[in-house]
């Protein structure tokens, strides 16, 4: 479980979060959704320590992360999983290298065990065999599904997308996000994803966080979103004449 | 702007020095880089070298019209000139373009693709990982290049001299092999390994604080390059003054 109380975060005069708190529970997928430049990124990057937020805390459990120095950080880092917006693999590693490297910095596996973890965690993903290509030699999806490899690779126990379905076709999107929440109820994971992908708004969200210019202004499930009253919300998630036709018919 | 500057380099150092999470690794990124910045800048240094001691040789005989010298003082000035100054400054002065941009835009591009974040969140000290590995390497192998700079800048001399007939082969020798000062040396590895380290963590801290893109990271290694070189520069001095 994670916690976020009353996060303020400013970057100069810019104001990006004012006074979000909320919850996200293990086993569950909690979005967090809103506008470009909402703030739903830097959220993010609050929650994992990327940024310090000027005021509020980030609790781990009950641990104060915010708190935490960065050696006092580690053992929390090490259960925390990370897929960033572009992948960020490590281009000068191969697949399997980019697997293996968090083990090899932070466990006393053999080498065969773990290559046997690469392995497992890229069947997972469905790449099987691609172990010696290099980020560059991968498409998009392949890279996305090799970060997802990469940040299940140590088993943690919270697990951070942000926008894992952007720059990819809608068929490859649902393939990511039925893999985040497989791997979410299968190693009951804290999941915290960020998206404004409406399919995966309807077809993921347990739990969901809209921010309307750094404020948190609505937050519910994907059953509910479509009843909401609040007028920024439906001008996000109705924007399309699509959705406004398939609001119609709910 | 210079305070700030400067204090953040001081704190990125600070975080580069912290201990190693696993030596293994750090070790294998040594030999990388040791490969990188050594091997790979062989050729380079050794064309300048030789070329430089050459005309060195020739210019100081052209300067040097009297009968009242012997002409073995032609080795003695290029020889003490080399490894006092143009060996170590200007083989820096060519890393700093060469192997500064390379490690500036390296890690530049680290940072805006998030490559830098991620190893943050996996509990890796990033500056450690990614920077103490190119430092080391540069405090060693800088002085390296520098001693074989000099060799090849003395062999320079002795050929281009001797091909020119601005000094004769055998009073060429005699020069660069009287009188020599074992001091001169000393200073030479002091300035090159001082280079190293600043043209490695110069490079590193501009590639490490870049914010934005592809151009941004350009910029950065441009402008790593440009304060390495001022850098070197000043320090030359400072060490000049201190040591001789
Ligand atoms: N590192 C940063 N430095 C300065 N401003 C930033 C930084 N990161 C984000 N911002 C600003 O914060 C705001 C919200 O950004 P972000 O959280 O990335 O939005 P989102 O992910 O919702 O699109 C934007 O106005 C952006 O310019
Ligand atoms: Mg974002």
């Amino acid at each position: 479980m994670i916690t976020v109380q009353d996060i303020y975060k400013s970057f100069g005069d810019n104001e990006v979060l004012r006074g979000i708190s909320a919850k996200f529970e293990p086993g569950k997928i909690s979005l967090i959704i809103g506008g470009s430049g909402s703030g739903k990124s830097t959220l993010l990057k609050c929650m994992v320590g990327l940024h310090e937020p000027n005021k509020g805390k980030v609790l781990y459990q009950d641990q104060d992360f915010t708190r935490m120095n960065f050696e006092e950080r580690i053992p929390i880092r090490k259960e925390i999983g990370m897929l960033f917006q572009n992948s960020a693999l490590f281009d000068s590693m191969t697949v399997e290298e980019n697997i293996t490297f968090p083990l090899q910095m932070f466990s006393d596996m053999s080498k065969k065990e773990r290559i046997d973890r690469a392995n497992f965690c890229l069947e997972r993903v469905n790449l099987e065999g691609r172990n010696e290509l290099f980020p560059a030699e991968l498409s998009g999806g392949m890279k996305k599904r090799v970060g997802i490899a990469r940040a299940i690779a140590m088993t943690p126990k919270y697990l951070f997308c942000d926008e894992p379905n952007s720059g990819l076709d809608p068929r490859t999107s649902i393939v990511i996000d039925e893999l985040i929440q497989d791997i979410t109820e299968e190693y009951n994971t804290t999941t915290v994803v960020v998206t404004h992908d409406m399919n995966s708004v309807m077809g993921i969200g347990q739990y969901i966080l809209f921010l309307y210019q750094g404020e948190k202004r609505w937050e519910g499930s994907n059953k509910e979103i479509a009843h909401t009253d609040v007028e920024e919300l439906n001008d996000f998630v109705f924007a399309s004449p699509f959705m406004k036709i398939a609001k119609e018919k709910f | 702007m210079f305070f700030t500057s400067f204090g953040k380099y001081l704190l990125l150092l600070k975080s580069v020095f912290k201990k190693p999470e696993k030596a293994s690794i750090y070790w294998k990124e040594i030999m990388h880089e040791m490969n990188s910045i050594g091997v790979g800048s062989l050729g380079l240094i050794a064309i300048i070298s030789t070329f430089i001691g050459a005309v060195m040789t020739m210019q100081i005989a052209f300067q040097l019209v009297s009968d009242l010298i012997p002409n073995s003082i032609i080795g003695q000035i290029n020889r003490d000139s080399s490894i006092l100054e143009l060996s170590p400054t200007i083989s820096a002065l060519v890393l700093a373009g060469k192997v500064g941009s390379s490690i500036s835009s390296q890690i530049g591009s680290m940072r805006v693709t998030e490559q830098i974040d991620a190893l943050e969140i996996m509990g890796i000290n990033a500056p450690g990982y990614l920077i103490l590995p190119k430092i080391l390497a540069g405090v060693t192998m800088v002085p390296v290049l520098v001693i074989l700079s000099i060799f090849l800048a003395l062999s320079g001399g002795l050929v281009g001299g001797s091909l020119s007939g601005a000094v004769t082969a055998s009073d060429y020798i005699m020069g660069i092999t009287g009188d020599f000062n074992g001091y001169t040396v000393a200073v030479a590895l002091v300035k090159a390994f001082v280079f190293g380290f600043v043209i490695t963590s110069v490079a590193a801290y501009h590639g490490f604080y870049v914010k934005g893109g592809a151009l941004e990271v350009g910029q950065a290694s441009t402008q790593g390059v440009v304060v390495s070189c001022i850098m070197i520069l000043a320090t030359d001095y400072i060490l000049t003054a201190l040591m001789l």
